[in-house]
């Protein structure tokens, strides 16, 4: 039998964990075994039925008066019981940050290997797995050993299926036997994400100038993008050259490394001394009057234009859209 | 997407400064239907521009470089790239202090004004972040200054686009060259083929792998530059633009430092040298900065950290500011530290623009359009030009040997004389074996050992001693031995045998010998076979592209003899210049060949006694040559001499020289023969005869009127240069070649000392001396002349100066010296009538 | 207080990954190496941590000899002392990595040299195992807090927070504990010039370890497909500006 981990916050369901579940439903019916899911905390009972929607013919609920919040020690311990109980073949969690580290616990807790990140199972014994190192820019051929096999699925290596013909799934109840030693990391308050003045290495949106700005005005035109966007301006290096902005503001090698949701690349060709600061930027928006810049070929959007003309006009749009 | 045409005439491969200097160049003076291309994106293409610390200090020693460099500077500030930020090149030591006078004196040679020299406590004021206890003083530039490279190949670029006369093509990798009977014909790419006859290699550290695909050698080497950048700096915050503060160059240190914005730039030539071949660069993809920025190595690095937090602890030792960015960048490096400049001698209509540094890219672009353009550019390329190279140069063993030893001289001081010790003995004549024997110290030219003295001539200091001026100052005694001057005086008053084979040796035959020679030759070729004639060439705007000799030894059969420095871009020349019809042919007959030089009064009493034939005077007369039998050696001799003696160049097959030597040495022993080295045949004996070289006194950049050798009348035959040379004698010179002697070699601390060369002339209150077309006085050649008792250079003067008599002064180590003109023209001090020569 | 930072070299990767002939490392001959980074936040945090409590710090990696550059990369940030890890340079798995580093902090724990901080990355960049700090923690029986974004420490306790969904989840643990570090949780330094000069200096402990466990052993790696990233051209002029809102909003950037 393959036993699935459904994770979820506070009984929110993680969209990767359906992933986990097709991947698991998947590889159970390789080997000819049936698809468990193991849910954890009364909050998840909801849950049940949505994992017998992806495959799972049984889901293990494993409740405890002190499964009140996520507490990954106490997860892992409530998984090792299920384990124990149900002696799986393998047991697979979603690949995000507390499925690794609950599969991690797990492991540590069994004494077991566990792989990370998998895209590929071979269920041969001992299983052949193929998962992401380098967030993915490289792939690893791994032999697993061990019984249960742990693993947790990379995320997005599957697209979540819903299998056609989904029963009313056979729910057993569990309840751990969890020591203080599991409940000492536990989620203890949340607070909110905290607004203020954004620096450039925390911004979420950065906008950046070049030499296209063509002058110290030029980036008022940008500071008011910025902020309405949120977001904080950046320069490259010439900018602050010709003295037309102070170099705190510089992005690059020499300046400040950033990694916003989004950069903005007003008028700036894409040295490499520039793009080596902003290449954690995980998308790049460039407005750029030549269409050959390597700003524009390593963006993910562009804008063939002046950024004097492209900018008032997205400002003008933006505002639009936010009174809309 | 650009797409490429199928024809240019010419393409432009390398897109970082240099390409686009060349391109706007070419398109500047006429050329249309020029490619640019380059395998990376612009501006920064992922060459050594995009990386380049980018900062221009103005004066070298070599006159050439300065030009280029001072050329450059027009060119970036008319761009509006320019930012003067001063320079101050520091000394730790008393050494470099010396030194740095020396660098003055090459700045008032080359023109380069204002520069001074500066104390400590003016140093503080300039660089107020300089430990001021560590230097002992400083050369300041204030015209030295930092320019955007890569802003000036945009705009270079777009001004060619601008005339029309270009088509740039980014991403567009150089996949081979095609070349059909010699001669390029198209470039190929991964965006398509351009048929074109001529290209133009600017790629920098990939130029040799680029030329390889034609079968040419570009020889250089990429090699490991490190920088690291610290920042930011407090005390730059406040500062405005990229440097508000003088670089500095600590020169003892062989680093440099500089404001960059926020930052601290620190670059280092004094790790060990760190070598690549062009195929060890990583591509684009596969760099994590770009192919020339390769990861750091740290440990290469740690001395100079040290040093650098000496000379600069209130930036350097402040804990806040971080190494934020280091690596080993890739710049190019020649066996002889010169650019590779010019069409490659391999194939035709394929140029080098290759190991050139942000500092000259300008200049030296403008000079090699001019080149492809006319052939006639305005700055002498001659000691860049890639045709200088032998075959053995080209070798790895010599471009790693030499690059290697070269790299940590970036800002050594270097003694002019200095020799390589690196990849010596390659050429040997067949008499090595007998000059070790008696002591020679072997300098080297073009690879080959060459005696510069005899220590075995040691004992002629007891006969000569009072006439020898000992050198006191250790500087000019580094490199010399007095014994030059007693082996210069013994063969003055006996006979010296001097090792020539160094010569560069082609033997021309064919129908169209004759045409094709004096085609190129100034003086008349159609002479008697058996007559040998000195003669200039020239370039067709009437600079002097060489000096040699050329012996008529039948109808259709000539030999030139050129000197070894010189000897490869001579050849290309000729070769350059034979007929198409096949009429003529060309031998490289170097190798075949070595030669001695027998002279002295005794001379003819020396080689009659081993002749067969008759060698009196009336029977083998001066500038005249024929083949002889010296014992069992059937030898050419050729009755001319670069001494100002009797005597004769005597040349025979390599493999009979040693008997040759032995013969000669024998008989010499009844005359009194000594050995003499070049230090004699290039210097003493030469500056006594007034005899001018090539690379020192004659250059594109003068005309043989100047340097007078122009001769009663013009021969009427065509020739290369005439229409300029006809003109040049019509106008009044601006300037001419003179002979000074040194009235007083005291320094102010009573020390004699002694001119090498390159020294500024001035006029007697210090002032410089410039001639209408804008050219400083300097000494062009300098050394002692034992026979005439004084210490000769030689200079061009305007001619309100050049009259015998005027008393100037040469600047040495910063004092003044009075020189007075003992001679204008080429009139030899010693024996004027040349009755020792002709006698 | 006393802090162990455990740090891992990696190659500096950038450019496009090339493999060697024989497929099991990623070729490094234009590559420098660095730590992997989230490691250089948690290097980053214990120095500060030191610098506001007191106290010492260690930092510790499992590799090749070459693997000095690291360390001294640490120490030049501020780390007081380093501990190398010897081996051949042939990768270990988790769980012998784990033990290793177990039986060091045991042995400076038998020194009396007890850590009240053991500061991990949160994954290595290159391996991503997501459990060399989970394991270690697990083995000496001490609590762990993975993926924190900030790190208090209080007395003999410790407040770390990590993002969650739109927000930070706060988790208080008594000392000692273990703790993986996400990026972001600082802005790491540059080493200063001093500061090499005199990290150059300091000793390496070097130990040979001793390998045990396993389970997950590499076969080979292999290069993705490529996807080659297309850029999507919004239009030209001001006339694209629409369309640049219709991407600012189908990012959450603004709200449609």
């Amino acid at each position: 039998m393959i036993l699935a981990l459904v994770e979820h916050d506070r009984g929110k369901p993680n969209p990767l964990s359906l992933e986990a579940l097709t991947f698991g439903r998947r590889l159970a019916e390789r080997a000819d075994v049936p698809l468990h899911a193991v849910l954890i905390g009364s909050e998840a009972r909801p849950l049940a039925d949505l994992s017998a929607a992806y495959g799972a013919s049984m889901v293990h609920l494993v409740t405890h008066e002190r499964l009140a919040d996520f507490a990954p020690a106490a997860w892992a311990q409530s998984v090792v019981e299920v384990v124990d109980a149900v002696a799986p073949e393998a047991v697979l969690g979603a690949g995000s940050d507390r499925g690794n580290e609950v599969m991690a616990h797990v492991a540590a807790k069994i004494g077991l290997a566990m792989a990370a990140n998998c895209v590929e199972v071979e269920p041969r014994e001992p299983y052949v797995v193929t998962r992401l190192r380098w967030g993915g820019s490289l792939l690893e051929e791994a032999r697993l050993e061990g019984v249960p096999k742990l693993l947790t699925v990379a995320p997005h290596a599957v697209a979540a299926e819903e299998v056609s013909a989904a029963g009313e799934p056979a729910v057993e109840t569990l309840t751990p036997a969890l020591e203080d030693e599991d409940l000492r990391v536990r989620v203890m308050g949340r607070t909110e994400a905290a607004e203020g003045r954004v620096s450039l290495p925390e911004a979420r949106v950065v906008v950046g100038g070049g030499r296209g700005v063509g002058s110290a005005d030029g980036f008022a035109m940008l500071e008011e993008l910025a902020s309405l966007l949120g977001g904080t301006v950046g320069v490259s290096r010439v900018v602050t050259s010709l003295g037309w902005r102070p170099h705190a503001e510089q992005v690059g090698q020499t300046g400040t490394r950033i990694a916003p949701d989004l950069y903005i690349a007003c008028g700036i060709s894409g040295a490499i001394q520039h793009m080596v600061g902003c290449k954690a930027a995980k998308q790049i928006l460039a407005i750029n009057t030549d269409p050959e810049a390597p700003m524009v070929a390593k963006a993910d959007y562009a804008v063939i234009g002046d950024l004097r003309a492209v900018v008032p006009a997205v400002i003008t749009e933006i505002k639009k859209a936010l009174d809309g | 997407m650009t797409t490429l045409p199928r024809d240019a005439n010419v393409v432009v491969i390398g897109g970082g400064i240099v390409g686009n200097s060349m391109a706007y160049h070419l398109a500047r003076l006429g050329w249309k239907d020029i490619v640019l291309l380059d395998k990376g994106p612009f501006p920064s293409p992922g060459g050594s521009t995009g990386h380049a610390s980018n900062f221009i200090f103005l004066v070298d020693h070599s006159k050439e470089m300065t030009e280029f460099t001072l050329d450059s500077v027009r060119q970036y500030q008319e761009l509006g790239v320019f930012t003067e930020s001063g320079g101050i090149e520091v000394a730790r030591t008393k050494e470099r202090l010396e030194e740095l006078k020396r660098r003055v004196a090459s700045a008032k040679s080359w023109g380069v004004e204002p520069v001074e020299l500066v104390a400590p406590a003016e140093v503080k004021e300039l660089v107020p972040f300089l430990d001021e206890k560590i230097v002992l003083g400083a050369f300041h530039t204030p015209g030295v200054g930092v320019v955007d490279s890569l802003r000036a190949g945009t705009l270079m670029r777009e001004r060619a686009q601008e005339m029309g006369a270009i088509t740039v093509s980014a991403n567009t990798e150089t996949t081979g060259l095609d070349v059909v009977d010699g001669r390029v014909a198209g470039v190929r790419t991964d965006k398509g083929d351009i048929g074109c006859e001529t290209v133009v290699i600017c790629c920098g550290v990939w130029s040799p792998r680029i030329a390889r695909m034609a079968g040419a050698s570009i020889p250089l080497t990429p090699a490991v530059h490190q920088m690291i950048d610290v920042g930011p700096v407090p005390l730059f915050a406040e500062t405005v633009g990229e440097i508000a503060y003088p670089i500095v160059r600590d020169m003892d240190t062989n680093m440099y430092e500089r404001q960059n914005g926020s930052d601290f730039e620190i670059g280092s030539y004094a790790h060990r040298p760190i070598l690549m071949e062009p195929d060890q660069i990583p591509s684009i993809e596969e760099s994590v900065l770009s192919p020339t920025e390769l990861p750091f190595t740290q440990d290469d690095f740690d001395l100079q950290m040290e040093q650098a937090l000496e000379l600069f602890p209130d930036i350097v030792g402040d804990e806040r500011v971080g190494i934020r960015h280091s690596i080993n960048g890739l710049l190019s490096l020649t066996p002889d530290g010169m650019p590779c400049l010019g069409e490659t001698p391999e194939v035709k209509g394929m140029w080098s623009a290759a190991a050139i540094w942000i500092k000259e890219a300008p200049g030296i672009a403008k000079t090699i359009a001019e080149w492809m353009t006319d052939g006639c550019p305005e700055i002498d390329p001659h000691a860049s030009d890639i045709a200088r190279f032998y075959d053995h140069h080209r070798t790895k063993t010599h471009i790693e040997a030499r690059s290697a030893e070269g790299y940590n001289k970036t800002y050594g001081i270097v003694h002019p004389a200095e020799q390589w010790s690196s990849n010596r003995d390659v050429r040997l004549s067949p008499f090595y074996a007998r000059e070790r024997e008696l002591g020679a110290v072997f300098y080297e030219t073009a690879g080959w050992e060459r005696p510069h003295w005899y220590e075995s001539n040691a004992g002629l200091l007891d006969e000569y001693g009072d006439r020898v001026m000992q050198r006191e100052a250790e500087w000019e005694s580094r490199w010399w031995s007095p014994i030059i001057s007693a082996e210069h005086l013994a063969m003055r008053d006996r006979v010296a045998m001097v090792d020539l084979s160094a010569f560069a040796i082609f033997d021309v035959s064919g129908p169209g010998a004759l045409g094709y020679l004096q085609r190129l030759a100034v003086r008349q070729m159609e002479v008697p076979v058996g007559r040998v004639v000195y003669t200039p060439l020239l370039n067709p705007a009437g600079g002097v592209k060489a000096d040699l000799t050329i012996m008529r030894l039948g109808s259709n059969r000539f030999r030139v003899v050129t000197g070894g420095f010189s000897g490869m871009f001579d050849k290309k020349w000729f070769v350059d210049h034979l007929p198409d019809d096949g009429s003529a042919q060309l031998y490289d007959a170097t190798s075949a060949w070595c030669t001695v030089g027998v002279w002295g009064p005794r001379a003819r009493d020396l080689v009659a006694s081993v002749a067969e034939d008759d060698v009196s005077n009336e029977a083998f007369p001066f500038a005249t040559c024929r083949g002889i039998d010296l014992g069992p050696v059937r030898a050419l001799a050729s009755r001319i001499s670069y001494v100002g003696e009797l005597g004769w160049e005597i040349y025979a097959p390599m493999e009979e020289g040693a008997r040759l030597w032995d013969l000669l040495w024998e008989a010499g022993r009844a005359v009194g023969v000594v050995p003499a080295g070049i230090g004699v045949y290039a210097t003493t004996a030469r500056l006594e005869k007034s005899y001018r070289a090539h690379g020192n006194e004659l250059e594109l950049e003068y005309g043989l009127v100047e340097a007078g050798m122009a001769g009663p009348a013009v021969k009427d035959q065509d020739f290369v240069g005439k229409d300029a040379y006809l003109n040049q004698r019509q106008q009044e010179a601006t300037a001419l070649l003179c002979s000074l002697t040194v009235d007083d070699h005291t320094s102010s601390s009573g020390v004699k000392r002694y001119m090498l060369g390159r020294e500024p002339i001035l006029t007697p209150d210090g002032g410089p001396i410039v001639d209408a077309k804008g050219r400083r006085s300097y000494v062009t050649s300098a050394g002692a002349g034992p026979s005439v008792g004084k210490h000769i250079l030689m200079a061009y003067l305007p001619p309100e100066h050049a009259l015998v008599g005027t008393n100037l002064t040469v600047e040495y180590f910063g004092e003044p010296y009075p020189v007075t003109v003992a001679v204008v023209g080429n009139t030899p001090l010693l024996d004027p009538a040349n009755e020792r020569l002709k006698g | 207080m006393n802090v162990l930072v455990c740090v891992k070299r990696v190659p500096a990767t950038g450019g496009r990954i090339t493999l060697t002939p024989d497929e099991q490392e990623i070729d490094t001959r234009f590559l420098g190496f660095t730590v992997s980074p989230h490691e250089e936040c948690a290097v980053e945090e214990a120095v500060r941590l030191i610098e506001a409590h007191g106290g010492t710090s260690v930092v510790l990696t499992l590799g090749p000899s070459v693997a000095e550059e690291q360390l001294r990369d640490a120490l030049a940030m501020g780390i007081g002392e380093a501990i190398l890890l010897q081996t051949d340079g042939r990768e270990w798995d988790p769980i012998a990595t784990a033990n290793a580093i177990v039986d060091v902090v045991r042995s400076r724990e038998a020194a009396g040299m007890a850590f009240d901080l053991l500061l991990f990355g949160n994954e290595a960049a290159d391996t991503g195992d997501y459990q060399i700090g989970i394991r270690v923690a697990h083995v000496l029986g001490l609590p762990c807090v993975a993926g924190i974004k900030a790190l208090e420490v209080r007395g003999g306790a410790a407040v770390a927070q990590r993002e969650a969904d739109g927000g930070r989840e706060i988790f208080e643990v008594s000392l000692p504990a273990v703790f993986a570090v996400k990026e972001g949780i600082n802005l790491p330094r540059y080493p200063s010039v001093p500061g090499r000069l005199k990290a150059k200096k300091k000793e390496i402990h070097r130990i040979v370890p001793e390998k045990r466990g396993g389970g997950l052993e590499k076969v080979r790696l292999k290069l993705p497909e490529e996807q080659q990233g297309e850029v999507e051209i919004l239009g030209s002029g001001p006339e694209a500006a629409p369309r640049v809102v219709e991407v600012l909003q189908r990012l959450g950037i603004v709200p449609s």
